[in-house]
């Protein structure tokens, strides 16, 4: 299968950016194409790496958002940092036909694969949705009938992504279930008070251990430990359990 | 647990590392050679914010990877672990 050999260098390519969209007011997706791309599973991120004209160079790492294909294109979706030093250039300066130094895909281990068959449990906070995004669309790319359970914690509704397109997707029957946690701003008469994830939330939203899902928590380092711990003191196997972590980004999700 | 909340995890090392190993570790497991957990190397504690990059166990902390490219060389540092068990 593309892009699942163990084998083979990683080596820095060129591609070039073919669209871009954003999402909030602080984040974009950019569309890019890469030739002799080898293809991705969902999960995979790439590094991009920006050269400045003194030959400073910062790389950074960003999931890949959407769902493995034949086209060479793959998107990312990149959350402004103010003071960052790669992701203001990406969600305010790129332009279409700029090229951008890439190697990937990279990641083994924080993937879904087609073939599995088991209950998915994904849980985001903040820019942590965009790997799970990717593994949300190779389910519906694949037609895979795993269930999918989806709990997103964000600020609020505003700095949600993807946000037409999940409520399409929950929409269609059973096959992802989609809870939100918002963290600092509600929607109108939503029934749960502004608050971060906390074990009744846990209970009541995510796939009860007994059937045994594979858990994909992805967000900012406290996030990821604040979640995985929720779950482990809920019953799940910490096997169970696989986690990438953005940092000390956005400590309020 | 550590407090600061600054790490990354294996993942974010799985570029660099390829780059010399021409494999993609972040599913290998490995041992830690000082409280013997088991682990998959996505999993560990990554940290980035000093001169390359410094792996730690998620159990106890202990180090166990230290990477440093100088641009002409690359330092690698691997004894905090007792195996890296890869799937060919």
């Amino acid at each position: 299968m593309a892009g699942t050999e163990v084998l083979g260098r990683v080596t820095w390519r060129s591609g070039k950016v073919v669209a871009l969209l954003d999402e909030t007011s602080s984040a974009r997706t950019i569309a890019i194409v890469v030739p002799d791309w080898p293809g991705h599973v969902a999960g995979q991120h790439i590094d991009v790496r920006l050269t400045a004209p003194d030959g400073y160079s910062a790389v950074r790492s960003y999931s890949i958002a959407s769902a493995p294909s034949m086209d060479q294109r793959i998107e990312i979706t990149v959350e402004r940092l103010e003071d960052g030093e790669v992701s203001p250039y990406l969600t305010q300066e790129v332009a279409i036909g700029d090229e951008l130094d890439l190697r990937g895909p990279i990641g083994r281990w924080f993937v879904w694969h087609i073939d599995q068959s088991e209950p998915i449990q994904l849980i985001a906070g903040g820019s942590g949705i965009v790997p799970l995004m990717a593994m949300i669309r190779s389910r519906l790319a694949s037609k895979s009938n795993a269930r999918f359970r989806l709990l997103y914690s964000v600020r609020e509704p505003a700095a949600t992504f993807y946000k037409d397109e999940l409520q399409a997707i929950s929409n269609r029957g059973e096959s992802v279930i989609l809870t939100y946690a918002f963290t600092r701003i509600t929607p109108k008469d939503w029934p749960r008070p502004a608050s971060r994830i906390d074990a009744a939330l846990v209970s009541e939203s995510i796939w009860p251990s007994h059937l045994s899902p594979t858990c994909y928590v992805c967000g900012p380092t406290s996030f990821v430990e604040h979640v995985t711990g929720l779950l482990i003191a809920a019953g799940t196997d910490r096997k169970r359990i696989r986690t990438e972590r953005f940092g000390s980004t956005g400590e309020h999700i | 647990m550590n407090a600061n909340m600054s790490y990354l995890d294996g993942n974010a090392a799985g570029g660099e590392l390829s780059r010399i190993f021409n494999l993609d570790l972040t599913a290998a497991e490995g041992q830690c050679a000082n409280c013997g957990a088991k682990g998959r190397f996505a999993d560990v504690h990554l940290y980035v914010d000093c001169p390359g990059l410094v792996a730690r166990c998620e159990s106890c902390d202990h180090v166990l990877l230290r990477l440093v490219n100088t641009g002409e060389r690359v330092f690698l540092d691997l004894r905090g672990m007792t195996f890296l068990k890869l799937s060919t």
